[in-house]
């Protein structure tokens, strides 16, 4: 939180200055007194139609962000909302406490995974993201949540995020690739083939509230290899449950 | 909150004058007869107003039950037969009559969009250590095929009389039922009230799940007897909990 208003302050004006500094040392005197914290988490996948590929959990400093709203995503970012992998992301994370892929794969819609993450000293943000197939670059997102100091169980939600680095076309093509089109696979095995595309561009290129697939009701044919009934959600996506012990 | 006080101070204040006038009673012995004071009983009142924030989604009976173990449902696990009654058809019959429920109340009727409705719910016990701990509210989205929205398991155990505490609520679907949004399954308005509401056959995923949304037959789904607008986002409910005794 301080973090980014401290961002926030530095992108708008010098009177800000003082304010930029104060919430800097506030930051500073926090961490100084943030204690290293043993966290189980837990993450859900609340939709009906979606898996999710392998997860990411982090704990960081406050200078880190996995991603960030209205701004362009990283290339490790686009590699896990693309592809599903989060190996980019991870070794970007070099003073992060990291739990992978908890779910030792894929996490099926309304199942969850569990890890334990111990995190050290200042990394008191805490970030989870994974790809959502079937989609082109759909993933969930916590971006910097503040872990409390307080002993006991947090819950909370987390929505869909388009990553912005490729058109939504809806096409399952097996492409996962950073910057190849169309959607890796669709793991419930329900979807279409022949689909001719939703659309063939990416017009807001910064990290957004995904707005959803179309799919359609042609297995096929028509614009999607999605299915209407099945592939589409509404937020939240996910539930994060986080036992300070 | 000042109403209530007074109403405190004058059920004090009548409480005082009562056992004065038993106390002069004693008086004259030969008049009693010995009565075993009654067991104090301790009420616990709840009201809840319910909101229908949808546009076309008129909501059936909500089911409110006071409870102090289980919940009505649990993502990832299968729907109760209560609750796939609950929401296949709007019947809450089964639902009130869980084995869980200390006390349970039915709304009126169908809680049309934009409307709103008071329902009171109240458990008495003699012993303040069994007094009700949670409060769980359901009720179906009428024109889907097992859609449904509430309250699961609300600890309102900490709430003060005349305190209130206000949300709203996300939608979920049963897993009972595949979501064909068929004229032949819609048993709200949007079929005529022809559709078919229980059916004991389970042909979805079987695992409760948040609602991913109606297509509707304008956005795609051919054979979709719903319209634009009965698509619906979430928060479906708004939710306020008074505890009033």
């Amino acid at each position: 939180m301080n973090t980014l208003l401290s961002h926030a302050v530095k992108k708008t004006t010098k009177i800000k200055k003082t304010a930029l500094f104060l919430s800097t040392a506030l930051l500073m005197s926090t961490s100084a007194f943030t204690q290293a914290q043993d966290l189980d988490i837990k993450v859900t996948n609340l939709t009906q139609g979606i898996h999710f590929t392998p997860i990411l959990i982090a704990a960081h400093d406050g200078d880190t962000q996995l991603f960030k709203s209205g701004e362009m995503a990283s290339s490790q970012l686009q590699m896990m909302a693309e592809g599903g992998d989060i190996s980019g992301l991870s070794t970007m994370l070099t003073s992060a406490d990291k739990a992978e892929n908890p779910a030792m794969g894929l996490l099926a819609p309304t199942m969850s995974a569990e890890t334990m993450l111990s995190t050290t000293d200042g990394n008191m943000y805490l970030s989870v993201v994974a790809m959502m197939l079937p989609t082109n670059d759909g993933f969930i997102g916590l971006n910097s949540w503040i872990i409390p100091t307080e002993a006991g169980t947090y819950s909370f939600t987390i929505n869909a995020y388009d990553a912005g680095t490729e058109a939504n076309d809806e096409i399952i093509t097996g492409g996962g690739a950073p910057g190849v089109a169309g959607i890796p696979a669709a793991p419930g095995m329900n979807a279409g083939t022949g689909g001719t595309g939703v659309t063939m561009t990416e017009d807001n290129a910064y990290v957004h509230i995904h707005r959803g697939s179309l799919g359609d009701d042609d297995l096929a044919g028509g614009k999607s290899d999605l299915d209407n009934t099945v592939h589409r959600w509404l937020n939240p996506v996910a539930r994060i449950t986080v036992t300070v012990n | 909150m000042i109403y209530i006080n007074k109403k405190l101070a004058f059920t004090a204040l009548a409480t005082l004058m009562l056992s004065a006038c038993g106390g002069s009673s004693s008086n004259s012995k030969a008049m009693v007869v010995e009565v075993p004071a009654p067991e104090p009983m301790f009420t616990y009142t709840y009201q809840v107003t319910v909101t229908n924030l949808t546009y076309a989604q008129p909501m059936s009976p909500v089911a409110l039950i006071l409870h102090n173990e289980g919940q009505l449902w649990t993502i990832g696990e299968m729907a109760s037969v209560a609750l796939e009654n609950l929401a296949e058809s709007g019947d809450n019959s089964a639902v009130l009559a869980e084995s869980i429920v200390l006390s349970g109340q039915s709304g009126a009727g169908l809680l049309l969009p934009g409307m709103s409705e008071m329902v009171d719910v109240s458990y008495t016990v003699a012993d303040i250590n069994n007094a009700p701990m949670m409060l769980s509210l359901a009720t179906m989205l009428v024109n889907t095929n097992d859609a449904f929205t509430g309250i699961n398991a609300f600890a309102v155990n900490n709430l003060v009389v005349g305190e209130s505490i206000s949300f709203t609520t996300s939608s979920y679907d049963s897993g009972t039922e595949k979501n064909s949004e068929l004229m032949t399954t819609i048993p709200g308005p949007a079929s005529g009230g022809t559709g078919e509401g229980f059916n004991a056959e389970r042909d979805d995923i079987d695992k409760v799940a948040m609602h991913s949304g109606i297509v509707s037959v304008d956005d795609g789904l051919t054979v979709s007897a719903l319209t634009q607008a009965h698509r619906f986002d979430n928060p479906t409910l708004a939710i306020l909990i008074t505890r009033t005794e």
